[in-house]
């Protein structure tokens, strides 16, 4: 029996008197893609920022290749990126604005992976080449790169360390169609090559259905419903997910069902 | 086009932009932004206006109300609630902005005065019309009321950030037709909300231009929600036009090679699971796309001839398109 690469039980995160995360929990097997579905405050963000160590849980556990992630220390931190990155929607903020993307790239591998300069540079120019970059756009400063572009760099700086699971924060949302579609199939053909399994948090259906094995819906910080991807767009069980369905634009859009849908949800 | 011209004449188009073209920059430096646009919304028609980043989709949107570029260079016309919109002054602009045209935008927080209360916002452009401060009071709270914000009375005493995103919208939505304007330009007005937040916002926006006979243009990235909502939607690539059609045959026949392209690309909740097909190379400017067709370099069709001269429209099916072989995208 495979064991999960990654599993989440029943995660908490409060702020204050507000609950972001209640209770939620999830199974990740080896090369598989798990959707968290979500609109704003569901709280997918939130659980994904435990994923990666960016937020503690005020309780639950994650563990992560058979080990529990415990603690906020630099090294916990360091084991913990050396299997788990975390793809952001913008990832403009997560590069030296002065720095190469080749450098970028090139710098958390020399902490994760040991090696002289030569093959580190090596490596680097293997994977702007399996993300679809020129070894000129490796020269070039973030700002001079397109969103697509910068989207790329931020998954070759990740797979540079090698990681078991990928953990995507609304990656492909602010990219153009065109773009989306290239970077979507780029993520598809790495997961076929690398067995890397992802997290892919997204508020559109189409794209997680798209991207995804299985899913969670949440709703308010809790899940509200999980299964397989198809089943769970195909056959909805909450009323939650159908209210997110029918919300979909589409030729027969009845904005009537949406408006049905949403009052059955919360009794006015 | 498809303009029914007996129609036309009768009755006046909320907006019609003929041959529009645009540029900013002098001499060698020139950048071309828009070239030839053509575009219709009749009288409670709802137009769509879709493309990619760079497409001119906004710019061309925002010509309609004069708000070009500095120093732009126009060539074409414009024509929005009867004022011919580039040969129009200061005066005469603003004027039409607080009368007959009104916009929204995508982030409604970046368009209203963040220290001013709802209530004033919503009468101003009633005030400023001369209607008395008691009746713009009374349109203000039946207009609140309309767009579906609970407790309208409370509301005008609010500030914008006691609105959550979509609700903000909403008080947006009245603040555009409190004017009742012959056009509304929505620009990708529900771009920044939830998914369900849309639903409801596109709902009202329909809801509230059949019940004032307003003309729509809407703005938008999203090929569904375009074909979905609106009569008529125009693709745009690199500052053109490329292809009209009724918003219904979009998803069954398109007629450019580019909406196509879009459609493949696109994943989707409906049907079997299919393969997205990604375009090749990144949507261009008017600025940086090849002499001819510009969606030659991108396109699987193009051979030769697409860079000899940029393509006419010519009529296909329900559509027309900037294509030679319309029939080749879908026979």
């Amino acid at each position: 029996m495979t064991i999960p690469v990654l599993r989440a039980e029943s995660l908490v995160k409060r702020f204050g008197g507000f609950t972001a995360v209640d209770d939620v929990s999830f199974e990740l097997m080896p090369g598989g893609s798990l959707g968290i579905v979500g609109e704003s405050g569901s709280g997918k963000t939130t659980t994904a920022r435990i994923l990666a160590g960016l937020e503690q849980p005020t309780s639950g556990t994650v563990t992560l290749a058979g080990r529990a992630l415990e603690g906020d220390s630099r090294r916990a931190r360091r084991q913990r990126a050396g299997r788990l990155q975390m793809i952001f929607q913008d990832p403009y903020g997560s590069f030296d604005p002065r720095q190469s993307i080749a450098r970028s790239i090139a710098e958390p591998m020399r902490l994760h992976a040991p090696g002289t300069r030569k093959e580190h540079r090596a490596r680097v120019a293997e994977l702007l080449d399996q993300v679809g970059l020129s070894s000129r756009v490796g020269e070039a400063l973030p700002r001079d790169l397109s969103g697509g572009q910068r989207q790329r760099a931020a998954i070759a700086r990740a797979l540079g360390m090698a990681p078991r699971v990928l953990v995507l924060d609304e990656a492909v949302a602010a990219l153009d169609v065109s773009i989306q579609a290239q970077i979507l199939t780029l993520l598809d053909e790495l997961r076929r090559e690398t067995g890397i399994s992802y997290v892919f948090v997204g508020h559109d259906l189409a794209v997680v259905r798209y991207i995804t094995d299985t899913a969670i819906v949440m709703r308010h910080g809790r899940v509200v419903e999980r299964g397989e991807t198809e089943r769970v767009l195909r056959a909805p069980q909450h009323p939650y997910t159908r209210l997110l369905l029918d919300s979909i634009p589409s030729p027969d859009w009845d904005l009537e069902r949406v408006a049905r849908d949403r009052r059955a949800l919360d009794p006015r | 086009m498809l303009a029914k011209t007996t129609e036309a004449a009768t009755h006046r188009d909320a907006l019609g932009i003929t041959g529009l073209s645009l540029a900013i920059g002098t001499g060698a430096d020139t950048v071309p932004l828009l070239a030839g646009v053509t575009v219709r919304v009749g009288r409670g028609e709802t137009v769509g206006l879709v493309g990619e980043s760079g497409s001119g989709k906004s710019l061309t949107a925002r010509s309609a109300l004069g708000m070009l570029p500095r120093g732009a260079r126009t060539t074409g016309t414009v024509t929005a609630g009867g004022v011919d919109v580039l040969g129009a002054g200061r005066r005469e602009l603003r004027d039409l902005r607080r009368t007959r045209v009104s916009m929204i935008f995508q982030d409604p927080r970046a368009s209203i005065n963040p220290v001013r209360r709802v209530g004033d916002y919503l009468t101003e452009g009633l005030r400023a019309r001369g209607v008395s401060a008691h009746a713009a009071g009374e349109k203000a709270l039946d207009l609140l009321g309309q767009v579906g914000i609970r407790d309208p009375l409370g509301a005008l005493r609010r500030f914008p950030h006691e609105f959550s995103g979509g609700m903000l919208q909403r008080v947006m939505i009245a603040g555009a037709l409190s004017t009742e304007p012959e056009l509304l330009l929505a620009d990708e007005p529900t771009t920044a909300l939830d998914v369900t937040t849309q639903a409801e916002v596109v709902g009202l926006l329909k809801d509230m231009q059949r019940a004032h006979g307003t003309g729509m243009l809407f703005v938008t990235h999203d090929l569904d929600l375009a074909a979905a909502i609106c009569d008529r939607v125009y693709v745009m690539y690199a500052g053109r036009i490329v292809e009209e059609a009724a918003g219904s045959a979009l998803f069954g026949a398109p007629a450019h090679p580019y909406t196509r392209a879009l459609l493949e690309a696109s994943p989707s909740v409906h049907g079997d699971r299919a393969v997205i097909k990604a375009i090749r190379g990144r949507p261009l400017a008017l600025a940086e796309s090849p002499p001819g067709c510009s969606f030659r370099d991108r396109c699987p069709l193009a051979d030769d001839a697409c860079a000899g001269a940029v393509p006419a429209h010519r009529r296909h099916g329900a559509s027309t398109a900037a294509c030679l072989r319309p029939e080749q995208v879908t026979p």
